[in-house]
């Protein structure tokens, strides 16, 4: 088993954002949550240093390599019951419990995981892991480049969903942990469960992919070009090296993220929440936050720009848009060939950003080379953003598969 | 629970059974319609199956999920088309030949990806339903046909002879034809007169093949 690394127990060093650190959205409930895992501390672990640097599928070498994560549960003595869940675009390792009793929110998929729960932490051991790339405590282009010492920015190299799971790897390793029961994700973190099943077939007896897809559709991808157009057209943004003159490009992150917000509702989930209300009774030369929609679309942007960096959106939703098990396999149904493991595919009615046809997609794959698997598109209002509430069918399912995975 | 309900679902264990004794140990086998998964659960456990379940209802996936059976979330109506041709050895078809748009279509489709097909359906000949239309002149509702008139998702009745003959000029042959009782007269009835008496049949067919083949 490989343990090349170390826990440093401090994040990648990186130079700090303006503004505090905010959880994310569609957490549920405030801190603490008696019925759930309680306080939990995220932890780093930092690997990939010469000589066993991690290559990326780009052929470049990246190290050292740290990754921000999560555990609530425990291993059993057999280590046969960890189950890692990836999380989606602007996710982190906080997936379950409250950081102090004090926190406004608790983990982004706590109704999820704890004690009685569908990922139940009085059975299984769950590992939630930050992805390379990011910038909530892993190596991203926020961190510092131990060639020059100063952020990487733009000469960070560039990461696909594969190098993700690949630093995954390291970290499940370092944990001793030979065999998953389970990968489990929504959306991005549904993609990075396929790529579990492609890549490490004879290491995981189950794979959830939630909402997700083997290969964005072409629409879902004009919204990330949008995205990234809003970035690099801010004057701030300066070639992506803001960092060293302290102003960020707010302005286009926050654009960025509103946009991407919308692909997340539905239409009925939009109009359920705000209708066509307007702020005010009258209708001044207010163009920014007169419709109500305009001034909730507004907030989340602003409260995004305090916990995500504008480069690690560009390269993560890069990563996103470039995932392509078809192309990169032959074909969908060649990429699947070698799977062992057991599949549980979920969709949602009302997801148009990563709709039913793209689960489909994989369920008929995996259907043509005669492995195990489940689909059900689950109803809900909710559009992409329904894997992260609240649904009796989901929590169902999941937990009844999982029941079901020997290891 | 409806006393009228329980008395269904005994009698669905029944027909189930049956179709478990046709299925040879094994075999891969598709369910179109498995309800929770019943019957290819035991399939799985007892004869080594692989089973792959369709349904449509949402709560029928959970608990076919939660038996451990493989079950996809699709309508019927849309047929078979993701399934390669020949893919399994089974395709199974029990009381919801009656429900769907288009059963001549989803026949077809059973004997596309499965080599042999098992069909199971309330026959709407039997002696108690042709007497309910002829002496009262209503629809007939029967333990296997429950339904109102206006309520009922049986859209496509058939009766055993329309079946046979349905066969016959789509060149399906007719491997087994078994043939149940009412639930007075519990169990297979012998090969007489059935499409009198039995008020559920269940059919094996395979595709007839070109003799030179």
């Amino acid at each position: 088993m490989k343990n090349s690394g170390h826990r440093t127990g401090k994040p990648a060093k990186k130079v700090n954002l303006q503004g505090k650190t905010e959880e994310m959205r569609g957490n549920t409930g405030y801190c603490p949550d008696p019925g759930g895992v309680g306080l939990v501390k995220t932890r780093y672990y930092t690997f990939s240093e010469p000589p066993d640097t991690l290559i990326l599928k780009s052929g470049e070498k990246l190290g050292p390599v740290t990754l921000a994560y999560e555990t609530y549960g425990a291993l059993n003595k057999n280590r046969s019951n960890a189950i890692l869940i990836a999380h989606a675009l602007s996710g982190d390792a906080h997936a379950a419990g409250c950081h102090s009793k004090t926190d406004k929110k608790r983990g982004w998929w706590d109704f999820m995981i704890g004690p009685g729960r569908p990922f139940d932490t009085d059975k299984y051991f769950i590992v939630c892991s930050n992805v390379i790339g990011g910038c909530s405590g892993s190596t991203g282009p926020t961190s510092v480049n131990p060639k020059t010492g100063n952020p990487y920015n733009l000469d960070f190299p560039v990461i696909t969903i594969s190098d993700m799971v690949d630093a995954q790897r390291y970290l499940i390793d370092s944990l001793g942990i030979d065999r998953l029961l389970a990968v489990a994700g929504g959306s991005m973190g549904g993609q990075q469960a396929l790529q579990w099943a492609v890549a490490y077939p004879e290491r995981i007896a189950g794979i959830l992919p939630i909402a997700t897809t083997a290969r964005l559709n072409v629409q879902g991808i004009a919204f990330d070009v949008v995205g990234r157009q809003a970035i690099y057209g801010d004057p701030k943004w300066q070639n992506g090296n803001y960092l060293n003159s302290h102003v960020i490009p707010a302005e286009g992150l926050a654009v960025a993220r509103m946009l991407a917000h919308i692909t997340y509702l539905s239409e009925a989930s939009m109009r359920k929440k705000f209708g066509r209300e307007l702020q005010t009774c009258h209708k001044e030369a207010d163009f920014i936050t007169d419709f109500e929609v305009g001034s909730y679309l507004r907030y989340q942007g602003e409260s995004f720009i305090k916990r995500f960096d504008a480069n690690s959106y560009l390269y993560i939703t890069k990563a996103i848009d470039y995932f392509d098990l078809a192309e990169e396999y032959g074909s969908l149904e060649n990429a699947f060939n070698q799977v062992e493991a057991r599949f549980l595919v979920l969709s949602f009615t009302s997801d148009w950003l990563f709709n039913t046809a793209q689960s489909r997609e994989i369920v008929n794959a995996l259907n043509v080379n005669q492995k195990d698997v489940s689909f059900c598109e689950i109803s809900s209002s909710y559009g992409h953003d329904a894997f992260l509430l609240p649904n009796p069918i989901m929590e169902r399912l999941v937990a009844g598969f999982l029941n079901n995975l020997r290891n | 629970m409806n006393p009228r309900v329980k008395r269904i679902s005994d009698r669905i264990r029944l027909d189930l059974k049956i179709i478990a004794d046709l299925i040879q140990p094994h075999s891969r086998i598709l369910d179109l319609g498995c309800g929770q998964g019943e019957l290819l659960a035991k399939l799985m456990e007892n004869k080594q199956c692989r089973g792959q379940g369709i349904e449509i209802d949402d709560q029928n996936i959970c608990a076919c999920v939660e038996k451990g059976v493989p079950v996809i979330h699709a309508d019927l109506d849309e047929g078979l088309h993701d399934y390669p041709d020949r893919s399994f050895d089974y395709v199974i078809l029990s009381r919801t030949l009656q429900v769907v748009k288009r059963p001549d279509f989803i026949l077809k489709e059973m004997l596309r990806v499965g080599k042999i097909g098992v069909v199971s359906f309330p026959n709407f000949s039997a002696l108690s339903v042709r007497a309910q239309l002829f002496f009262k002149g209503r629809m007939p509702v029967t333990r296997n046909l429950p339904y109102e008139w206006f309520g009922t998702p049986n859209i496509h009745l058939l009766t055993i002879k329309d079946f046979k003959m349905f066969c016959k000029n789509e060149k399906m042959r007719i491997r087994k034809q078994i043939n149940l009782g009412s639930e007075r007269r519990q169990g297979v009835l012998p090969d007489f007169m059935p499409n009198l008496f039995a008020h559920l049949a269940i059919f094996k067919i395979e595709m007839k093949h070109d003799e030179n083949e």
